[in-house]
């Protein structure tokens, strides 16, 4: 059932991107400054909201598993972190191809820039945290707290560009930002498709660390006969 | 379709699903060696019941 579940799910991302695709290159109007570099916007923005939405995810779990002490919530921390460290490289990448572009440039020490960076390496801890601590409870209550405190950094890098003076462009989408409605909606269109491979990529994730446990429950098994 | 920047536009779509398809590729590979790892732990036990090794 889950498995049809995330074919389904896969199957709908596709071939929404498909349509996506088409509508991003052939029928969207161009901007009169940046060329047909613009569109990677709408991969850019997508991703980086498909990983901020993975790392508030992961942060809810953790919570959830100091409160409940069940490894599944560790286990759904864990995948959605992972999910969204995948995201979160395609937006850094992206943001910095056309960077340089449109600033000459493939990196500055802007704060937005700055600040996504500093939280992709501090949930890549995380991970590296993970692998090193054998206990799976001990492992949990750990990388809980980690999760709930890389946390504090999403909210700085989402407002990093209203507190300060930013080369990254101002919001287009919120705080005042003007678009043309056709790419404002291509925005949102192209940020299911996202979400949908996103929920499956943590779904198969969650799989993978449920047979995890199994494996070390036989483990210790194997090993007390 | 403005062309200006057209490659570097490629350039930028490739490099999303590049990262997305070697993320989806990892998963693949990690499936693979639990497998291998439920396998090999299940030959384990088999093996141990049916000597009746402590």
């Amino acid at each position: 059932m889950r498995t049809k579940l995330m074919i389904a799910m896969a199957g709908i991302a596709a071939l929404l991107l498909a349509r996506n695709l088409y509508v991003i290159l052939l029928e969207l109007p161009d901007e009169a400054a940046q060329g047909a570099i613009y569109r990677i916007i709408f991969f850019h923005v997508p991703a980086a909201w498909t990983a901020f939405l993975c790392f508030f995810a992961a942060m809810i779990a953790s919570i959830l598993y100091l409160v409940k002490k069940d490894l599944r919530h560790d286990a759904f921390a864990a995948s959605a972190t992972e999910v969204g460290l995948a995201f979160g490289a395609a937006n850094l990448i992206s943001g910095m191809i056309w960077a340089r572009i449109i600033w000459g440039i493939w990196w500055t020490w802007d704060p937005r820039l700055t600040s996504m960076l500093v939280g992709w390496l501090i949930y890549a801890g995380y991970l590296m945290l993970r692998r090193a601590i054998e206990d799976p409870t001990e492992r949990a209550k750990i990388a809980a707290v980690v999760s709930i405190f890389a946390f504090v950094d999403v909210p700085i890098i989402f407002f990093s560009i209203k507190w300060w003076r930013t080369q990254h462009p101002q919001p287009v989408v919120w705080a005042g930002g003007q678009m043309d409605p056709a790419m404002y909606n291509m925005l949102f269109m192209n940020w299911i498709p996202f979400l949908l491979l996103g929920a499956v990529l943590v779904m198969i994730r969650m799989n993978q660390e449920r047979a995890q446990r199994e494996i070390d429950a036989m483990r210790r098994y194997a090993h007390a006969m | 379709m403005d062309a200006r920047n057209f490659t570097y536009m490629f350039y930028g779509f490739l490099a999303v699903w590049l990262v997305l398809c070697a993320y989806v590729v990892s998963l693949a590979a990690r499936e693979r060696k639990i497998r291998r790892e439920i396998e090999r732990l299940k030959m384990m036990v088999e093996e141990k019941s049916s000597t009746g090794a402590p």
